[in-house]
């Protein structure tokens, strides 16, 4: 038996009697890189997801995420370094081997299958027994809440409910890996709110799940992920749990992507005595923000703070406070945007609970934030 | 009043008048449709109708329909156009598989030239077969020349065989446009998908790949046994003994035995057969036509 086929045959007799809690397993891509033709699309990508974890991978158009998605997939063969789902290297293993679960975009229901038989179909590819298939299909769309639409089409479902088909399909096989390809993308605000609510649910049901969540939404990968990977350039820009991405990002590129952070110039002076904060001279002001173990007294640095942990004063004293004038307003319904500009004509967004009385464009205001709000980046990592 | 009353008759008047003038247009055309595609079929029907007295009897179609060069004419027809419509199925729905998922360079340009035989006359394909396959052609010489035979050793070309191969190149290019344009709209993530639940590359091909191109198929293959019941220029140029066919016996009876009775009742009989080829490929269609809107909706 040729070893695609043995390692094929293996996992798929390990998925049929995997049960749904079942513990994790590991994802690594170790210095995968995948090129089309001369043009290099994942460049050394090291990576790993731990067991049970959820895993974002965002980054703009272009930067590789889906490319590697694919790569893991076993759509794409990378021409250099190795993927490992567990201990197997599954780098040349065709797809229907990996014992992946996958939904993508545009849910790729059958059309010509009802939802029975879509959901059935890998199961009924791995020549399940029937009684198996049965309970698994009504178990899937049991945690999907679609178990009263075992005899419809694909096309008699609103597209909300197709996702769900979609998931509950890519689950009867008990994945030891799930990938996310984007999966909400096509759904309009309100299912995609719902559904990002019944992932998180799906997660805490099948606590042992390894998933790949590949999207462009930062909400979704905010909400749903453990950690999120930022990639650009076909590179790794940054990765790290995601509220420690968050609040901490590591370089401009990571701040400015997740969260459109704003970033100060700024010259770092000395630690703040009895406090873990460095001060910042930012055109005369001095501000306080964390203290970050790679830069030292001199660097220069950019200092960023989240829109909304910019707060507007009037005629307050206050530390960490710089002065600007309100270029733009707008009003969200549930928060009010500001543009304002410094006097180093760099702009500043700031984003505040609905304001009573909003300052009118060309006022001059004063903004304070938090200095435990405040991170220092390196220039050079800019 | 009055001058209203006059003034609504003169416009109800005027309305009817550019009316009947508008319908006038329809006349030419109908005409027209008359003589060129009702008239000589009526003449057929009335001349399969006709004896030797020039008296309208069933007779001669009797006479015909019990014949046993209809029978066989028909019986060949058939065998000739299920075997060179399976032929092109099996060969369209593996080239266009192929054209379709294994991209190569150049597959573009070999799916087009392909794509021409459709523009092509079908008897040249078997004049080029002739130069091949035929007594003096390249196999043959190349084989007596090699095993020094005094006969040509392959004569297939001359049978059967022979015109189901020729329809069979010059009518796959019928079920292949169809079915790669099929494929061409196949959404490609739900083969991905198939692959990545578990499916292996046959298992995929007969659960997602075929079934999403059934209709394409169905209406090629219709289409295909409607146009190889009908063949005539590849039969009557292979010219192989024994295999007459309904066109070709149409073709004998009426330019060399001047027997247009007999003609004219095999025709009656070929229309009625390509009548409902040709309903049952409008119906496939149609059934394709609403499939597709039922995915749109």
């Amino acid at each position: 038996m040729p070893t695609a086929s043995l390692a094929a045959a293996m996992t798929q007799e390990a998925a049929m009697t995997r049960d749904a809690a079942s513990a994790g397993t590991r994802v690594s891509f170790d210095k995968v890189t995948i090129a089309y033709g001369s043009s290099t699309i994942v460049d050394q990508l090291s990576l790993s997801i731990d067991p049970g974890e959820i895993l974002a991978l965002i980054g703009p158009s272009g930067s590789g995420k889906t490319t590697a998605l694919r790569a893991l997939a076993g759509f794409v063969r990378p021409i250099a370094g190795r993927i490992l789902i567990g201990d197997t290297d599954v780098t040349n293993l065709p797809p229907y081997a990996r014992d992946i679960g996958m939904v993508v975009q545009n849910y790729a229901l059958f059309p010509h299958m009802k939802v029975e038989e879509n959901v059935a179909f890998g199961l009924k590819a791995r020549k399940a027994p029937s009684e198996l298939i049965k309970e698994r299909v009504a178990s899937s769309l049991k945690m999907v809440g679609m178990s009263g639409f075992l005899g419809r089409y694909p096309r008699q479902l609103s597209g909300g409910q197709q996702q769900r088909i979609a998931i509950a399909r890519a689950l009867a096989i008990r994945p030891r890996v799930l990938l996310l390809d984007e999966p909400l993308s096509a759904l309009d605000a309100q299912i995609r709110r719902n559904m990002v609510e019944e992932l998180a649910k799906l997660h805490r049901d099948l606590p042992g799940l390894t998933v790949l969540y590949v999207t462009h939404d930062q909400v979704e990968a905010l909400t749903l992920a453990d950690r999120i990977a930022i990639m650009r350039g076909g590179k790794l820009a940054a990765h790290a749990p995601s509220n420690a991405l968050y609040r901490r990002p590591p370089n401009r590129f990571a701040a400015e992507f997740l969260g459109r952070a704003n970033l100060l110039e700024v010259q770092l002076g000395g630690h703040e005595q009895g406090t873990p904060y460095v001060r910042a001279d930012f055109g005369g002001a001095i501000l306080l923000a964390n203290a970050n173990p790679q830069l030292r007294q001199g660097d220069k640095a950019l200092l960023c703070v989240r829109p909304h942990d910019l707060v507007l004063r009037r005629g307050e004293d206050h530390d960490n406070t710089i002065e600007g004038t309100v270029h733009n307003l707008q009003w969200h319904g549930d928060q009010h945007a500001l543009t304002i500009g410094l006097g180093d004509d760099s702009i500043v967004r700031v984003v505040s609970a609905p304001l009573r009385e909003p300052p009118a464009p060309g006022t001059t205001i004063a903004l304070h934030f938090a200095a435990e709000d405040a991170t220092l980046i390196a220039h050079e990592a800019a | 009043m009055a001058t209203i009353a006059g003034d609504l008759g003169k416009s109800v008047a005027a309305r009817a008048g550019r009316r009947v003038a508008g319908s006038a247009w329809i006349v030419p055309p109908l005409i027209i449709i008359a003589a060129l595609f009702v008239y000589p079929l009526v003449l057929i029907v009335r001349q399969a109708f006709t004896d030797a007295d020039g008296l309208v009897s069933l007779a001669p179609l009797l006479d015909v329909l019990a014949s046993r060069s209809f029978a066989g004419a028909l019986v060949n027809t058939l065998e000739i156009a299920l075997a060179s419509t399976a032929a092109c199925i099996v060969l369209g729905s593996v080239l266009s598989i192929i054209f379709s998922f294994v991209p190569f360079p150049g597959v573009a340009f070999v799916a087009r030239l392909i794509d021409t035989y459709i523009a092509l006359p079908t008897f040249l394909v078997t004049l080029a077969f002739t130069f091949i396959y035929g007594s003096a052609g390249i196999i043959n010489a190349g084989l007596m020349h090699a095993l020094h035979l005094q006969l040509p050793p392959v004569q297939f070309l001359y049978s059967a065989w022979g015109v189901v191969l020729a329809e069979m190149t010059v009518y796959t290019p019928f079920i292949m446009r169809p079915l790669m344009a099929a494929f061409s709209l196949m959404d490609r993530s739900q083969i991905e998908v198939a692959s990545s639940l578990g499916g292996r590359p046959s298992y995929v091909l007969r659960h997602v790949i075929v079934p999403a191109a059934l209709p394409a198929l169905l209406a090629g293959g219709s289409l295909c046994l409607l146009l190889t019941v009908n063949e005539f220029g590849i039969v009557l140029f292979i010219g192989a003994k024994g295999v007459i066919t309904l066109p070709l016996l149409i073709y004998t009876k009426a330019i060399q035995e001047s027997d247009y009775s007999a003609a004219c009742g095999i025709a009656m009989i070929n229309i009625a057969l390509s009548l409902g080829l040709f309903t049952l490929y409008r119906l496939i269609i149609a059934r394709i036509g609403k499939a597709n809107a039922a995915v749109v909706h």
